[in-house]
């Protein structure tokens, strides 16, 4: 066992020996753990037994000691198998990233492995435990979480439209392939010489092997959750493929389970059944829209106990599902439907950090959700017995292939007539080629009953072939081929602020072209719902002030707090942050007239803000290429240099200092890296300028650090941590800029407005944050002052 | 009767012609024309002010001088009309047509070079090339227009933002005392480049003649 061990982990690990051996080390240890500890789950329960007797009887029984030690294993037997389970699991995954591999590969090549050394005590998934806690992570990881980097409502024109299309074609494209699917296989099946008649004549009742047949397709059209990937590429649809396919797979799921124990199927019954899918899926639909509606509404009024934000949007989403779950609806269109319609309230509602959390803890789960999905797999393979039938299993893979490619050709053929742009064949070649089967498909296979479906190993058999196939196949060669054809990836979206402006404009403009037009099109529908949106709801449901936030504000204040995040973990000021490589500043842009000497408005605007930052990053840059210029060719002794090297490793001490601070926090909360507190910092630092008497004779250089007097540093570091101590609020923020001194740049020279235009910078960038962050923030920031001021 | 039905046929076929629209599409736009300007020949900027879905548009007022602005005839002409007549309304909806599929990528380019231009017109309005500070300032701000007194105050900001990434992107290094004078043309595409207009900027022109189904609803 050791050794298929040992030959197979390289292969699909990779390079890089020595980590990979300490890894199986580890694996083997927690192995043999559980081998010992499975061996005797005997010792526990005599003993209390055993003392009990000990005690009524007593005069044979020589006393038993006082258990001191014991060891319990029954007493902790599911949970810690569970928790191994996961804890292999996640360690697969570690060993998976150093590999070559795509993910689903690894996992399921690893997890074969595993599976053939574990004991074969390992928990098997129990339908409804399998259902409620599996299936959904890995669908709502898919579903639009409530953290997605775009704010708009309504997601732009391009995702809509696809995501209609890839909706209509999915829910054709599933029983078209069921169509395709069912009649060959059902001849397979009818002359296969391996059936054995018994087999048939031990269904009860009237059940033919039709419906059992039409379920298996119906799990092996099921294109598990390794499919986005090229789709993605093509069409730039995040996730809505897997939630369509896995949506109407759940609901014929249903649907022919219930056929198959009916018996013979009616023109009512197919009736009833398309009545009933719909039902479904609306039903659905409707559950989750109510719950998150609920959702959102809770979360306006979080804003004082911000702790339990993430637990809410959790608890209602998988509230929603065992809610449609109940009603025999379809849980995952609930699940999806609940978070895409809170989606837009609770991200305007919650806090960063509730964000931040959200966002990899789902990740997080269903990660591992889906590759104890996978094990399982494997552990079905290796373990469960399988009735192997060849002529069975090469058509439903061969048969599965040809369906879906006339399943893609046919749909787009109609779908293109009703697009504006079209697909063509390259589209259709990757949709097509990217359906992979996975996790749905295994799952829904496993958890069919065996009393009714007495060729159950037969179906599973298949099943996990045509899995296996479609994923190392497909999936390893699905990567060069794209790469290949040269398809157009999906841009990263890092919009910039002119591009969701002229997105923006664009839409008010091919709206207003329609209105002149006199149709009706979907802008049209669009603008208003767009419109009732932020007239009625968004009043109910998002707290304060943000509910009359226009988009196009939110945006850019994301996009500002963005660009202060990166600026402060980026160690303030150290190197530019990489979105900025140029040194154009925002006196280059303004036109040359003279600046008003009194100024009406009291506040900073935020081009000023600009200005502002890009002379200091400016300054500071010059400054220490001067600094690190005079190191260089400095002429002077040793005395000198010693004051040097001190001077830079303080600042590389406190640079290391803040980049730790920054790791830990996800926000940090103060800025205590802006460039003008460690300059700041430097220029009080006494030490630093104690500059040893030169000998005579030697020249001294004079340290020029451009930056102001120690003295206006320091009052102004009392100005911050006053800013420091209010709560962030317009007009308070107002008030304190009236209070600074500022001077126009255009009159002094520029160090002359930077002295007083710093107070304004940094202490504006950071209530921005304050104000964005709306965490209670004060008291955490002072605290983490205390050691830069040493 | 006979002959100016054949007469406008042959205007129609004539138009369908250089634009690229189809015969049933120029048809309706005609019908669509008529209802604006009350039959008669031609539309003035009164006529596209009526129309009660545009009130709540932010941008009307840009997308009215739009269609009067001689620039998007390309005619090689400047300025403003009065009143336009059918070939031209026809040949500003022209801006707005979907790529085919036989297009190839040449193709494609130009007609996203059409539709920035169309925009880049729009921005421009006192037509010296370039889009100045002040004027992208004023298209922020009409964005922003409808949203109450929180736009106005951002929108200075947000188009000096934006501005000063045009700058960046387009010319990464100025001296501080160099002077950016405005959005020239090829910066505008650099700019728009991941925004891939071609397939953005369309309006859906219908084939089937469901005009009547408009009558009643289109004012």
């Amino acid at each position: 066992m050791p050794s298929r061990t040992l030959s197979k982990m390289p292969a699909s690990l990779g390079k890089s020996l020595p980590e990979h051996g300490l890894l199986l080390v580890l694996i083997l240890v927690l192995l043999e753990g559980t081998a010992g500890a499975a061996s005797s789950p005997n010792v526990s329960p005599q003993d209390p037994g055993h003392h009990g007797g000990a005690a009524v009887e007593g005069h044979n029984i020589s006393k038993k000691a006082f258990p001191v030690l014991e060891i319990d294993y029954h007493h902790i037997q599911l949970p810690f198998e569970i928790s191994l389970w996961v804890l292999l699991a996640s360690i697969m995954k570690l060993g998976e990233h150093r590999g070559m591999c795509a993910c689903v590969c690894v996992c399921v090549c690893v997890c074969v492995c595993v599976a053939g050394l574990l004991p074969p005590q390992c928990p098997s998934p129990s339908g409804p435990f399998h259902l409620c806690s599996l299936l959904p992570p890995p669908l709502a990881h898919s579903a639009p979480p409530p953290s997605g980097p775009c704010p708009a409502w309504v997601p732009r024109p391009g995702t809509l439209r696809t995501a209609g299309f890839v909706l209509v074609f999915l829910s054709a494209g599933v029983p078209w392939s069921l169509r395709h699917l069912w009649t060959p296989l059902l001849l397979v099946l009818a002359q296969s010489r391996h059936l054995p008649p018994s087999a048939l004549s031990r269904c009860p009742g009237r059940r033919g092997p039709h419906h059992q047949a039409l379920l298996v397709l119906l799990a092996a059209a099921a294109v598990g959750v390794a499919t986005v990937g090229p789709l993605q590429l093509v069409l730039h649809v995040e996730g809505v493929v897997d939630c369509g396919e896995a949506v109407h797979l759940d609901v014929l799921y249903h649907l022919f389970d219930e056929y198959s124990t009916v018996g013979t199927v009616t023109v009512m019954d197919a009736v009833l059944g398309v009545l009933c899918f719909l039902v479904v899926a609306v039903g659905g639909v409707l559950v989750g829209a109510i719950y998150g509606l609920l959702a959102a509404f809770t979360s306006r009024f979080t804003s004082h106990t911000r702790v339990i934000e993430p637990l809410f949007v959790f608890v209602y989403s998988y509230m929603a599902y065992l809610s449609a779950e109940m009603f025999h609806l379809s849980g995952i269109m609930a699940l999806i439907a609940c978070g895409a319609v809170m989606r837009p309230y609770v991200e305007a509602n919650i806090s960063h950090k509730s964000h931040t959390t959200i966002k990899y803890f789902l990740k997080m789960w269903s990660s591992v959700s889906e590759t104890l999905i996978f094990i399982f797999l494997g552990v079905a393979t290796v373990d469960g017995q399988h009735s192997w039938n060849w002529t069975f299993v090469t058509v439903t893979v061969i048969l599965c292939l040809v369906a879906r490619i006339i399943g893609v050709v046919g749909l787009t053929f109609i779908i293109n007539k009703f697009r504006i742009v079209k697909l063509t064949t390259k589209d259709q070649f990757i949709i097509a080629y990217g359906g992979l089967r996975g996790a749905i498909a295994f799952s829904l296979g496993y958890l069919l009953n065996k009393d009714r479906y007495p060729m159950r190993e037969m179906f599973l058999t298949a099943i996990i072939t045509v899995i296996f196939f479609t994923v190392f196949v497909q999936g390893m060669t699905i990567k060069p081929l794209v790469e290949l054809l040269a398809v157009k990836k999906k841009q990263e979206a890092k919009r910039s602020i002119n591009e969701e402006i002229h997105t923006q404009f664009l839409d008010h403009l091919l709206t207003g072209i329609e209105d002149i037009c006199g149709h009706y099109g979907h802008h049209h529908w669009k603008d208003k719902l767009n419109r009732f949106n932020k007239k009625y709801i968004k009043k109910c449901l998002i707290a304060g002030d943000r509910s009359n936030e226009p988009q196009l504000i939110a945006f850019y204040h994301k996009m500002e707090m963005k660009q202060a995040i990166e600026l402060v973990e980026s160690g303030g000021g150290v190197k530019l942050p990489p979105s900025v490589p140029s040194t154009v500043s925002m006196q280059n842009i303004q036109p040359k007239k003279p600046a008003p000497v009194e100024r009406a408005l009291p506040q900073i605007p935020k081009g000023r803000e600009d200005e502002i930052r890009k002379i200091l990053r400016g300054n500071l840059q010059k400054t220490r290429q001067r600094l690190r210029s005079y190191n260089r060719h400095t002429l002077v002794a040793d005395p000198f240099e010693d004051g040097w090297s001190d001077l830079l490793l303080k600042k590389h001490k406190m640079i290391e200092l803040e980049k730790k601070m920054s790791n830990y926090l996800t926000v940090p909360a103060a800025p205590p890296d802006s460039p003008t507190i460690t300059r700041a910092r430097l220029a009080s630092d006494p030490q630093a300028y104690q500059m040893k008497q030169a000998p005579e004779g030697v020249p001294t250089i004079q340290v020029d650090l451009a930056s102001p007097q120690s003295t206006d540093s320091l009052n102004m570091e009392d100005e911050l941590q006053r800013a420091d101590r209010r709560h962030a609020d317009r007009r308070r923020r107002q008030d304190d800029e009236e209070g600074l001194m500022m001077r126009p740049p255009a009159s002094g020279a520029p160090r002359g407005g930077d002295s007083a235009a710093e107070d304004g910078g940094p202490s504006n960038k950071e209530q921005r944050i304050q104000r964005c962050l709306s965490d209670p923030g004060p008291s955490a920031e002072e605290d983490e002052d205390e050691p830069f001021l040493s | 009767m006979g002959a100016s039905q054949t007469r406008t046929e042959d205007i129609f076929q004539d138009l369908s012609d250089k634009t690229g629209f189809s015969l049933e599409q120029i048809r309706i736009l005609h019908k669509r024309f008529r209802q604006l300007s009350g039959d008669e020949e031609t539309i003035s900027k009164e006529n596209l002010e009526n129309i009660q879905a545009l009130d709540k548009n932010p941008i009307r007022n840009q997308i009215i001088e739009a269609f009067f602005d001689k620039r998007n005839q390309n005619d090689g002409e400047v300025g403003s009309s009065v009143e336009i007549g059918f070939e031209q309304f026809v040949k500003v909806m022209c801006h707005f047509k979907p790529p085919t599929l036989k297009m190839t990528t040449e193709d494609k380019e130009a007609m996203r070079r059409e539709k920035l231009r169309f925009l880049f017109n729009m921005h421009d309005t006192d037509n010296d090339g370039t889009i100045t500070l002040d004027e992208y300032r004023k298209v922020v701000e009409e964005l922003l227009s409808k949203s109450g007194a929180i736009g106005l105050e951002a929108a200075k900001a947000i188009a000096d933002a934006a501005m000063l990434e045009v700058a960046s992107i387009n010319v990464p290094h100025m001296e501080p005392d160099e002077f950016y004078e405005g959005i020239t043309f090829e910066h505008f595409e650099q700019i728009l480049k991941g925004l891939e207009m071609e397939s953005r900027m369309n309006i859906r022109f219908l084939d089937v003649d469901t005009s009547t189904m408009h009558c009643g609803k289109s004012q």
